[in-house]
């Protein structure tokens, strides 16, 4: 066997050398991790992968060496340069990364700079409290029903049995207007009494809204003012029946540790009649009974103003003020507040109260 | 009412009671109680009598001052400076000592001055808080008490004085009588009616002539004649002390006679001096146009309906309510006519009322008085004054009666049990009517005759009333009714509730304004002089002169609650109500009279509702200052008219009408700046306006300049249609943008309306992002540049199909409105 036609050069194919490939290797290795950047490290990758980089050349030797130690030779070579090229890419990846991060980085903001550039608007807490008080009813089964604030006096008094002479007339403080037989609505009764004559009972409604009374503005009064009262009319119906609806609807606005007390008391629209205090837990003072509102069973005469047969069947009323329950319910101290429209005390209850 | 505990007990056998537990027997029995005081614990320390033994006047100060020694029981006299001039040496009086309390935390302690050392106090009523006389200080009867001796007694400071509120119905109540008889059914005690004491019964013979012409106005007159009295006995000091404690002034002896008879039975008394009267006595009418003093100094003119009683000089008293002037007890009085009658509470009230004059007597008279107390009353009168004063009793009494007797009362047995929701069978109703002294008969129905002070119980309810009462609130179950059926919140409701979300999820903040407004209102907003606004119902007893007039349009009391914010330092505001406005019918007739013996005729209902104001729900929303807010993120926004109309659209979306039922104008309107207001229609029907506000009317209204407003009348605007499904096409849609030029005259609204019209079914949407206008353009151009996406629901559009789409939009805009596509 001859080897002398093979153009040999040893000189030349010491790239091939196993010692010089490792030293590439590590030479490529060295120079990448040194990459500070995307940039440098793609700079050095002509030097160890390119053309004229050691392995290439390595590689362009191989066909000088005999066939008998080329696939050796071959082999090495493509270790080598999927070593370098593995080192290049692990360290592009982490190049990447660490690019990527210093982004997020870069692009870090103030998160707590002021939020508010669309101003927040509100509903007012009485509307919002009447409404919640309404749904609670609904929920019972019961309809809410509106009525004119400026209303027949014949609606806001006689049909409630409050007769011209009758002294409750006078402790009305009424605001009167300059048209025979109106008055502004003292209380929302009057609202009910339209309902009895719109439909037979079974009548089971709510009706919140405003009334008027000739009192100045102090922190706990005002002449313009919100009440929700409740009317039942059906056969069968008791003082008991009256109980239970006003201790569930104080347990549902309240918790479940709130109940009512009555006190006997006269209204002219109900009788037997009684005031009644709630206790309320959660009173910002500690819990306490706190005065809440007006009931009693209706009057016969008010049935029968309203064309409604006494005899058959009966019914219960009961009333509440919206401000006072705002104002024990949520702490608001004066009267001022609730009326004058300051959007800072609207705005703290949002949407809901 | 006040009345002490001391005079209650005259009647009924309380046992010894603490405050707290008799305050809730009597709001358990539906009395209010506003006070319950100790008197003796309310004043600390030693309180004594002390004898003024010796005065010294200290001159050179303001006022003239005194300089006392007093013998308070001690070796030693005490020494105290005095204000006070209406004593004289050997006088009792009534001193605190140092380290005593006077009500209201008034410490006394021994101080210097006025030059001198005070040792305590010599105190007035007022100081001791028993009365709010400041006329000096108390000066005791000789010999009614010994130095040193605890003075609390003396000037009756050892009582305990209820302070209650009595409802409307309980005229019974208003006296020791009512009360005590209330005390006894709580305490279960024994109780004596003075109602029902010993008195004298009507003589053939008159003590003194008096006819009565109207039986109605005064059913009863009772009177009696004393002569011969001494003018100068004063009242014992006990009934003084009571009538100071219930807050009635003492006058004379036999003035606070017939206030104690009044206090102590209900039944108020007048008493005449008889020689004053000239001639006989008549109880009539008065006619109207006559005059007469009253106690109170002040000269009335009488009505029709007051009843007077007079003498031959005319009216001497405005009866039930207040004696005149002419007949009024003297000084040197020694012959009286005592008097107790029974008027009419409908007159007395109505006398009360016309006349403002609430008196004691008054009071009473309108909430209902035994007709049976008045021999009772002048008995007791008659006793007591004779008992102080001496004199001579005329044997002779006058009784002209004509009350009827209270009618029984029907009771079914079963009535108490259906309406309180608690078993009361027969007996028990019989035995708790009873104690309110009804008696009872019959079996089914009962029979019950009230008893003659109960003139409230006139049907069978007000006999449950009592039922329930006396069995006790606290024995009634709680039990809910049968659940009902109910039908939700109506359409109207529900609207209201969203619209006012929407706009407050927008940024505006809700308000609830008085609708009270200013005449001046009307010319502040430039209403022409043919507006209906400015029609408006007036209150004839406004709480402020200045505002009498009910609001026509929400916006007045809106603005004013927006200036209130900018005056707080508010600078950017959008704010929003939702209320009714008050529109008055040209012709005020007044309502048929309906009766309350039934339900009013359709007919009649109808007609009263049709004198009914108007009174629709309105929306009105007001802007000023920043919409968006400068901040780090860039320049704010001021708010614009445009901001007011888009508050008018949210609302409307709100309420469920889509844009392509709504219609929005250039249109003149006040309050608005006529080239800033925009008419919103529903329908082709204008529901409202929205806009920048006139500059007069914000310089009118002191107003920051641009401020913009909107007004809808929500009542107007359609009931919500329920909302139709769009069907959503998945193909890719196909964007093109057009820019338009057209005069600046015409509406951007009426240029995209024509787009729509022309591009046909494939049209998605069209939306205007860029107005612009320039020289280059041309003088009286604009260019509105349109984005229109079109889209087929069952296939990917060609860019023929949405060119062609597209061409036909434009031909349709440049037909209706002259427009020109740009750059062709």
């Amino acid at each position: 066997m001859s080897y002398r036609n093979d153009p040999y050069d040893p000189k030349q194919a010491a790239l091939l050398a196993p010692e010089a490939l490792e030293a590439a290797v590590a030479e490529a290795g060295k120079a990448f991790a040194a990459a500070g950047d995307l940039d440098a490290l793609g700079a050095l990758k002509p030097a160890h992968l390119g053309d004229r980089s050691p392995v290439s050349l390595a590689r362009r030797e191989i066909g000088s060496l005999p066939p008998a130690a080329k696939s050796d030779a071959g082999k090495r070579v493509n270790v080598a340069r999927q070593s370098i090229q593995g080192a290049f890419d692990a360290r592009l990846a982490e190049l990447e990364l660490e690019r990527a991060a210093r982004v997020l980085v870069e692009e870090r903001v103030d998160v707590t700079l002021p939020w508010d550039r669309r101003p927040r608007g509100a509903r007012h807490p009485l509307t919002t409290l009447m409404e919640h008080m309404s749904d609670l009813f609904v929920g019972m089964g019961y309809d809410v029903v509106d009525g004119p604030e400026l209303e027949l006096e014949w609606a806001n008094f006689d049909a409630l049995n409050i007769g011209p002479d009758h002294p409750a007339r006078g402790l009305m403080d009424t605001f009167y207007v300059d048209l025979p037989g109106l008055v502004m609505r003292t209380h929302t009764s009057p609202g009910q009494v339209r309902t009895m004559l719109k439909r037979q009972p079974p009548i089971y409604v709510v009706s919140p809204g405003r009334a008027y009374r000739t009192d100045d503005l102090d922190a706990t009064h005002s002449p313009v003012f919100h009440q929700i009262e409740g009317l039942v009319v059906d056969e069968g119906i008791t003082m008991a029946h009256l109980k239970g609806t006003l201790d569930h609807f104080a347990r549902a606005m309240f918790g479940a540790d709130a109940r009512t007390r009555w006190r006997p008391h006269y209204f002219p629209f109900t009788e037997p009649s009684a005031e009644f205090d709630v206790w309320f837990a959660q009173h910002r003072d500690g819990p306490r009974w706190v005065e809440w509102g007006g009931c009693g069973m209706v009057n016969p005469r008010v049935l029968v103003a309203c064309g409604i047969d006494p005899e058959r069947y009966s019914g219960f009323a009961f009333g509440m003020g919206v401000e006072r329950t705002l104002m024990f319910r949520n702490g608001v101290s004066d009267m001022h507040d609730m009326v004058e429209g300051d959007v800072r005390f609207t705005r703290n209850f949002g949407m809901a109260v | 009412m006040k009345l002490s505990l001391s005079w209650l007990r005259e009647y009924v056998e309380l046992p010894a009671v603490d405050a707290a537990a008799l305050e809730r027997k009597l709001v358990d029995l539906g009395i209010e109680v506003e006070s319950i005081v100790d008197q003796a614990a309310t004043i600390k320390g030693d309180l004594v009598v002390g004898r003024v033994l010796e005065i010294e006047e200290l001159t050179g100060f303001k006022k003239p001052i005194r300089f006392c020694r007093v013998d308070v029981g001690n070796p030693a006299a005490q020494e105290i400076v005095c204000g006070a001039r209406n004593f004289a040496e050997g006088d009792l009086v009534v001193v605190i000592l140092p380290g005593g309390e006077l009500p209201g935390g008034f410490t006394i302690g021994a101080r210097k001055t006025y030059g001198r050392n005070s040792h305590g106090m010599i105190c007035s009523a007022a100081e001791l808080g028993l009365s709010g006389d400041h006329d000096g200080i108390i000066v005791l009867p000789p010999e009614s008490a010994t130095p040193g001796a605890d003075a609390r007694p003396v000037v009756g400071l050892d009582d305990v004085i209820l302070d209650v509120e009595i409802t409307p119905d309980r005229g019974y109540q208003m006296s020791v009588r009512g009360l005590a008889r209330e005390l006894a059914y709580a305490y279960s005690v024994a109780y004596t009616d003075p109602g029902r004491a010993a008195a004298a019964a009507a003589t053939d013979e008159a003590p003194y002539g008096i006819r009565i012409e109207d039986t109605v106005g005064c059913d009863r007159f009772a009177a009696r004649v004393v002569r011969g009295i001494d003018p100068s006995a004063p009242s014992p000091a006990w009934m003084q002390r009571r009538l100071i404690a219930s807050g009635i002034r003492t006058i004379s002896l036999a003035v606070d006679i017939t206030n104690y008879v009044m206090l102590e039975l209900g039944q108020p008394m007048h008493v005449f001096d008889l020689n004053l009267l000239r001639g006989g006595l008549v109880v009539r009418r008065a006619r109207p146009g006559e005059k007469l003093t009253t106690l109170d100094g002040v000269a009335r003119v009488l009505d029709a309906e007051d009843m007077v009683i007079c003498d031959d000089s005319g009216p001497i008293s405005l009866a039930a309510v207040m004696g005149g002037e002419t007949s009024e007890v003297q000084p040197d009085t020694v012959d009286v006519l005592l008097e107790a009658a029974h008027w009419d509470p409908v007159m007395v009230g109505r006398t009360a009322r016309r006349h403002k004059l609430f008196s004691e007597a008054a009071k009473r008279w309108e909430r209902g008085v035994d007709p049976q107390l008045p021999l009772v009353a002048l008995q007791r009168a008659v006793e007591l004054l004779t008992a102080h004063a001496g004199g001579t009793v005329d044997e002779r009494v006058l009784d002209i009666d004509h009350v009827v007797p209270p009618a029984p009362v029907l009771l079914p047995t079963d009535l108490a049990t259906r309406r309180i929701g608690v078993a009361y069978p027969a007996e028990r109703v019989t035995e708790l009517l009873g104690q309110v002294g009804c008696a009872v008969t019959g079996v089914e129905p009962l029979e019950v005759t009230p008893p003659t002070w109960r003139p409230d119980l006139v049907a069978g309810i007000d006999l449950i009333e009592e039922v329930a009462r006396l069995g006790g609130y606290d024995a009634i179950p709680s039990l809910l009714p049968p659940a009902h059926s109910g039908r939700g919140i109506t359409a109207e409701q529900a609207r209201r509730r969203t619209v006012g979300r929407a706009l407050a999820e927008n940024g505006y903040v809700e308000v609830l304004s008085y609708p009270f407004v200013a005449p001046a209102a009307a010319d502040q907003l430039g209403l022409p002089a043919d507006d209906p606004r400015r029609s408006a119902v007036r209150l004839t007893n406004p709480l402020s002169e200045q505002e009498p007039l009910l609001r026509t349009s929400l916006l007045p009391p809106l603005l004013a609650t927006l200036k209130r914010n900018l005056g707080r330092g508010e600078r950017d505001l959008a704010l929003y109500e939702l209320g009714t406005v008050f529109l008055p019918h040209l012709t005020a007739t007044a309502p048929p009279p309906l009766g309350v013996d039934h339900g009013p005729s359709d007919e009649d209902w109808t007609a009263a509702n049709a004198i009914v104001p108007a009174q629709p729900w309105h929306l009105a929303a007001a802007l000023t200052g920043d919409v968006v807010p400068a901040g780090w993120w860039g320049e704010g926004r001021p708010a614009t008219w445009s901001d007011a109309v888009e508050a008018a659209r949210i609302a409307l979306s709100a309420a469920g009408m889509t844009p392509d039922r709504v219609t929005v104008e250039a249109a003149t309107h006040a309050p608005w700046h006529p080239g800033r207001c925009a008419a919103i229609s529903v329908d082709g029907a204008v529901v409202g306006h929205a806009g920048e506000l006139h500059p007069a009317v914000l310089s009118a209204l002191e107003l920051p300049k641009r401020t913009c407003a909107m007004e809808l009348d929500l009542d107007a605007i359609p009931p919500r249609p329920v909302t139709q499904a769009t069907r959503i096409s998945t193909f890719p849609p196909a964007l093109i943008d057009v820019a338009l030029v057209v005069p600046s005259s015409v509406p951007s609204a009426t240029v995209e309306a024509a787009l729509v019209a022309g591009a046909g079914n494939l049209l998605e949407s069209v939306r205007l992002f860029d107005v612009y206008a320039s020289a280059q353009l041309g003088e009286g151009l604009k260019s509105l540049a349109y984005k229109l996406t079109f889209r087929a629901p069952d296939r990917t559009l060609t860019v023929e199909e949405a060119v062609a789409a597209r061409d036909a939009a434009v031909a349709s805009a440049a037909e209706r409105t002259g427009a020109t596509l740009r750059g062709a």
